[in-house]
């Protein structure tokens, strides 16, 4: 199914993660792996240089015991709107081998375009972008195993996190298939939300207010998306990243781990 | 052997120890093309750079030698466009060591890409909002104009010199040297600028990120700034070093004070810009992002204030004060002494703008992630030095760099 973006209202697609609800277990890691192919070594506990789209960082109050407390912070790549689509990686990209689509919001990276200069991993503040720093090896008879909806990345080039927008193409088809003009909220959702346990990922299209992310943090397009919902927070606010990731916690240690403060600030 | 090479009317070493010095050099240029090759056929992964740091050694020595490169842009505009005349005793081996700055800078570019190859897609796919675009086209534009700036020196080579055609197009070629110096400055000034603009625009990194000026961050301008000033340093340096070996006077101590003197009042000016560009990040955008200036020099093994103070005091005011006054700048000790210290200044400023800002941690559960190269690493960017250092032995011996060396050096029959 082909849309134009002139006559469909822009979608907004984002992610809502209630850290309240998150276990830490590490259930959307695997499936982000492997529904994207994502290539992995025989050791990956050096997290500098192995392949992680969705990680999951644990942070602490800080306080000793019995007042420590711990979060688990699933982190994405945050799909950033920056002003106008200038996320902080979009606009440094020399050779437009990442884009911001403005029908989905979705930053994509194109594989076969990108020569590997780099500049995008230091330009994004939230660590979300990899480098296939070795050729892409499976371990004999998994190459069975890899999804044909994703191309294998090869040595060299920048890779990150898609909201699996290969789902999106696929539910558009299906959509199409069905004689649908749109797709509905259920019928494109990312590998990560499905597989979290918690149910704590939610997915689906900012604009849109019957979605359930709409609801939850209630973003204001006057304010680039600042959620209305006090409980809700997104990484790195003040930058100006303007991302579409967000974060739901009632805890407000958590809400100030988001970002940074000065000393005197509230 | 080659005496019928070597310019007339100049004395230079023995064969035999000239080419025992290449081949001692030549040993390490093969060590560092031996790394080179490792890299292009094995990949990155032959470095020690990660995912924190995806940019490291290579693009601070990129950023480094063309600011130090930045001595070929601004002497040709200072001797062609402002007609600072006695500059043309020196303009050659500005020329000479601009020529190879930029060539190693476009080398390790070339190693540094993961997918070499692909290397044309900055200019086919080329992104307009990118200061790396800006950079790629204005680069190597101006290595173009520094070859055609360098051919007529090759050919006034004894031997080719014989040659009329190639004798009157050197001479045809430097009748319309100030049209190549002029857009030299023009592209110099753009990517100088974007260089700086690389590291500015990064507005998710708050060490890095300025303010600025319609598109380009106050970096833009201070990059272009700083290397004139410290460019020509570099070029009176291994000016220095050059006479040093050869045991001559190459060039009139009247040129020599007059381009340090320029350079002085670049650097001294540039300086105060430095200053109140660091003055006005740490008290409005740094604060702006959640940060204080503490933040970026504390809990870390390397990066404390005293790079700051390193840079921008001990490498910049300090030398700009005694290029600045007379006597100091006469004085031959303080003279090298300020020259070095602000060759080591705009490295550190380079520095600083790659490594600390892929140092520095933004998200508040991070922590700090220092780097140390790996021999590969450093082998390849060995690699520029020695051949940049062979490229000068063959053009010192068999082209005439130093107008001035003969009547310097007058050689006794």
């Amino acid at each position: 199914m082909k849309e134009d973006p002139n006559h469909i209202k822009a979608r907004k697609f984002g992610m809502i993660i209630d850290l309240d609800k998150c276990t830490g277990c590490g259930a959307c890691m695997v499936a982000c792996m492997s529904e994207n192919n994502v290539p992995f070594k025989e050791d990956e506990s050096n997290k500098l240089d192995s392949i992680t789209w969705m990680r999951v960082y644990k942070v602490t109050n800080g306080k000793p015991y019995p007042d420590m407390e711990i979060c688990y912070i699933p982190r994405p790549c945050m799909h950033c709107e920056g002003s106008h689509g200038h996320s902080p990686c979009v606009s440094v990209c020399p050779a437009t081998a990442t884009d911001y689509d403005q029908a989905t919001g979705i930053v994509s990276q194109i594989y076969t375009r990108c020569f590997g200069c780099r500049y995008c991993m230091a330009a994004c503040p939230y660590h979300a972008r990899y480098f296939n720093w070795w050729d892409p090896v499976w371990p004999t008879g998994m190459e069975q195993y890899l999804s044909p909806n994703v191309s294998p990345r090869m040595r060299g080039v920048v890779e990150k996190c898609t909201f699996c927008f290969h789902r999106y193409q696929l539910a558009k088809d299906r959509a199409f298939y069905e004689g649908r003009k749109t797709i509905e909220e259920g019928d494109y959702q990312t590998a990560c939300t499905q597989a979290c346990p918690a149910g704590a990922i939610t997915f689906g299209d900012l604009n849109n207010p019957h979605h359930k992310v709409n609801q939850l943090v209630e973003p204001d397009p006057k304010h680039n998306g600042r959620p209305k919902n006090p409980n809700a927070f997104r990484l790195l606010e003040r930058l100006g990243t303007n991302p579409k990731v967000y974060y739901l916690t009632s805890r407000e240690w958590v809400k100030r781990a988001g970002d940074n403060y000065l000393k005197n600030e509230d | 052997m080659d005496s019928a090479l070597i310019p007339q009317g100049v004395k230079r070493c023995p064969t035999w120890q000239f080419l025992l010095w290449l081949g001692i050099v030549g040993v390490v240029l093969l060590w560092g093309v031996y790394a080179m090759v490792l890299c292009w056929i094995k990949g990155l992964n032959q470095t020690n750079m990660n995912d924190a740091y995806g940019f490291a050694l290579w693009i601070w020595a990129d950023l480094a030698v063309i600011a130090l490169g930045g001595g070929a842009f601004f002497t040709g505009f200072l001797r062609y466009l402002v007609g600072k005349d006695e500059l043309k005793n020196i303009i050659n081996y500005a020329v000479l060591i601009g020529f190879i700055c930029y060539s190693s800078a476009l080398l390790l570019l070339a190693i540094d890409v993961g997918q070499p190859l692909r290397s044309w897609h900055i200019f086919w796919h080329a992104n307009i909002h990118s200061m790396l675009t800006e950079v790629a086209f204005c680069l190597s534009c101006y290595f173009m104009v520094l070859t055609i700036e360098y051919v007529p020196l090759i050919l006034e080579n004894r031997q080719l010199d014989k040659i009329p055609f190639f004798h009157h197009l050197g001479h045809n070629m430097h009748e319309i040297m100030a049209i190549f110096a002029a857009t030299g400055a023009f592209l110099s000034f753009f990517h100088q600028g974007s260089l700086g603009g690389v590291a500015g625009v990064l507005f998710g990194r708050p060490f890095a990120y300025r303010e600025g000026f319609l598109v380009w961050p106050w970096t833009f301008f201070l990059f272009t700034w700083s290397a004139a000033a410290c460019g020509p340093c570099f070029t009176l340096l291994v000016t220095k070093i050059t006479e040093t070996i050869t045991k001559k006077k190459l060039v009139k101590p009247n040129v020599v004070d007059l381009l340090g003197k320029i350079s002085g009042w670049m650097l001294g000016t540039y300086i105060v810009a430095k200053i109140i560009d660091t003055w006005y990040w740490a008290l409005v955008t740094v604060p702006s992002k959640g940060f204080t200036l503490t933040d970026f020099y504390s809990n870390n093994a390397l990066y404390g204030i005293w790079i700051l103070v390193m840079e921008i005091l001990i490498c910049g005011v300090a030398p700009a004060i005694i290029l600045i006054i007379g006597p100091l700048r006469r004085n031959s000790a303080l003279f090298m002494t300020a020259i070095i210290l602000a060759v080591i200044g705009v490295c550190i400023n380079r520095w600083v703008m790659v490594l600390q800002v892929m140092a520095m941690p933004v998200l508040t559960f991070e922590n700090w992630v220092l780097y140390y190269p790996s021999w590969q690493e450093v082998a390849t960017t060995v690699l520029p030095v020695v051949y940049g250092i062979i490229l000068i032995m063959i053009s010192y011996r068999y082209l005439p760099v130093f107008p001035q060396e003969q009547e310097l050096n007058p050689v006794e029959k």
